[in-house]
């Protein structure tokens, strides 16, 4: 019979999974992940997770039953260390190997860690593990310093907020929180929520060093100041798990490098989702690699459908799309926002906290959109970057039209 | 026939279920998915589950009936 083994076992590999089950695969199905727990999903970790509003069970993604009647055989607990290729056999960290017909890496990506050393109270935040320890310390209060305003990052600090803990102090050298993907004038807007919920914020200043200092931890800046902390969390980017495929043949360069299937481009009977693949994006005409969760359910369907229908390949080209939620805001990121692209801003029912910044590129269509506490603002969004090439125009009169009719909001152009 | 269920509780407005499937699924004002369907052909059966997977707080089921 036919195998295939996926390793990584979080959303990426288990969703996988289960669309390969339910494309009507019929050969074998072994999911192998590292860690001893059974598969959770990672968005909760930095909000209800965190928050204690979620547990670990809450947010497992395959319950054992379920695993058991779509066949799937999972491997907790064990590590993939190595692959060959002419073997066909991916080996494991107890020295056992498996054999593949088709080989699904889906194993992720890592917290990068933090340039100034790991004295106790420093923190990350990728894994259930993770998310546990931080949770238990900053339950004992602050001051809580977060270095990075990413979307990790500005979960954190908005999280701890909701936690009781006082001070919190947020770092980063760029100028403005969450700059990969908004336009500074959206940003310094999540800049101002974060200080009216008591934030802290120092931006445009970097971290020398982190040092043990009388029971707690001493945050150098680069202006000379400090900061003292109780807790540091370091939310400075993910790295691909993709070391262990050194020396396999596969190539890879931050990240599994694959074509626009998202096979590896040196056999094609291994494929990459989730955070761990860097593939040929047909319609961007270069290749990416995504952060995702939304995009590596995307990529698992269609690998799913394309390791069982080799003759009808489809290339994974999908529209980003991410959210985040800090505070009593939820943040939506779809298409392309980021730099120094035209766009206007339309108001919905209650305009300083439900909004839609839509983006165009210079010939006038619409490339993304960063959209405030607004669900139906972002389905027109996600629809129309779907069809591809529609007018800015359009998009903005389709938007506005969204406007609950009772509040009788004008939308502010800009 | 397969059926539609969605724990309106759960949902929190991703709108992914809709980019799967437009003619299942839709979303109120307030953000909250509308399951425009609740039964479905088991020739559709598939892309309502894609949809249903793509859900980030598993908001829906499609069951056999
Ligand atoms: C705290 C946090 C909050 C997030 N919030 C959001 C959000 O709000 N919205 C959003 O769109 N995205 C969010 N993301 C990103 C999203 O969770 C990721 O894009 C998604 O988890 C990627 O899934 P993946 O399966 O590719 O990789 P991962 O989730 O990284 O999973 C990889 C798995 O592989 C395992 N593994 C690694 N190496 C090996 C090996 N050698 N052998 C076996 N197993 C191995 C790991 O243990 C892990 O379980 C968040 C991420 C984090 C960490
Ligand atoms: S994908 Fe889930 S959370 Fe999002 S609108 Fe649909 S049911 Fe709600």
């Amino acid at each position: 019979m036919a195998r295939t083994v996926i390793v990584g076992a979080s959303v990426g590999g288990v969703r996988t999974a289960q669309a390969l089950r339910a494309e009507g695969y019929r050969g074998e199905i072994v999911l192998v992940g590292e860690e001893e727990v059974a598969p959770y999903d990672k968005p909760p970790l930095s909000k209800a997770l965190l928050a204690g509003t979620a547990t670990a069970k809450s947010i497992g993604m395959l319950p054992e039953r379920a695993a058991i009647d779509a066949g799937i055989r999972c491997q907790r607990g064990r590590a993939a260390t190595a692959v060959s290729l002419r073997e066909r056999r991916v080996q494991l960290a107890d020295g056992t190997a498996i054999e593949f017909d088709d080989l699904v890496v889906a194993t992720g990506a890592r917290a990068r860690t933090s340039p100034w050393g790991n004295p106790p109270g420093v923190h990350v935040l990728r894994t259930l593990a993770d998310a546990e320890e931080l949770g238990a310390a900053l339950r004992q209060g602050g001051p809580l310093v977060v270095i990075g305003a990413g979307f990790i990052g500005a979960e954190v600090a908005s999280t701890a907020v909701g936690l009781g803990v006082r001070e919190v102090t947020m770092v980063d050298p760029v100028e403005v929180p969450l700059s990969r993907v908004l336009s500074p004038g959206v940003a310094s807007q999540v800049a101002a929520l974060h200080e009216r919920h008591g934030v802290t914020t120092r931006f445009g200043v970097g971290v020398t060093d982190v040092v043990p200092r009388s029971g707690g931890l001493e945050v150098r800046l680069a202006d000379g100041s400090t900061l003292q902390a109780a807790t540091v969390v370091v939310g400075i980017g993910a790295v691909p798990n993709d070391d262990w495929l050194d020396g396999s043949g596969i190539t890879t360069d931050d990240g599994v490098v694959c074509d626009q299937f998202s096979r590896s481009v040196d056999d094609p009977h291994v494929w990459a989702v989730g955070d761990v693949a860097r593939w040929w994006h047909v319609r961007q005409q270069r290749s990416v690699r995504v952060e995702h969760w939304t995009n590596a359910v995307q990529q698992a369907e269609c690998v799913a459908h394309n390791i069982v229908h080799p003759a009808d390949l489809r290339s994974h080209a999908p529209v980003e799309y991410v959210w985040s939620d800090q505070y009593d805001w939820k943040l939506h990121v779809v298409g392309c926002t980021d730099g120094d692209q035209q766009h206007v801003l339309v108001g919905g029912g209650a305009p300083e906290r439900s909004f839609a910044v839509l983006y165009a590129a210079a010939d006038g269509s619409f490339t993304g959109a960063v959209i405030v506490n607004w669900p139906k603002a972002l389905v027109t969004c996600r629809r129309s970057l779907a069809l591809g090439r529609v007018p800015l125009a359009q998009v903005r009169a389709d938007v506005e039209a969204l406007q609950p009719k009772s509040h009788g909001v004008r939308g502010a152009a800009r | 026939m397969a059926v539609v269920k969605a724990d309106l509780g759960a949902c929190q407005g991703y709108a992914n279920c809709i980019m799967g499937a437009d003619d299942v699924f839709d979303i109120d004002d307030d953000g909250v998915v509308v399951v425009l369907r609740t039964e479905v052909e088991e020739s559709e059966r598939a892309r309502v589950e894609a949809a249903a997977r793509s859900c980030p707080v598993s908001a829906l089921a499609v069951e056999d009936r």
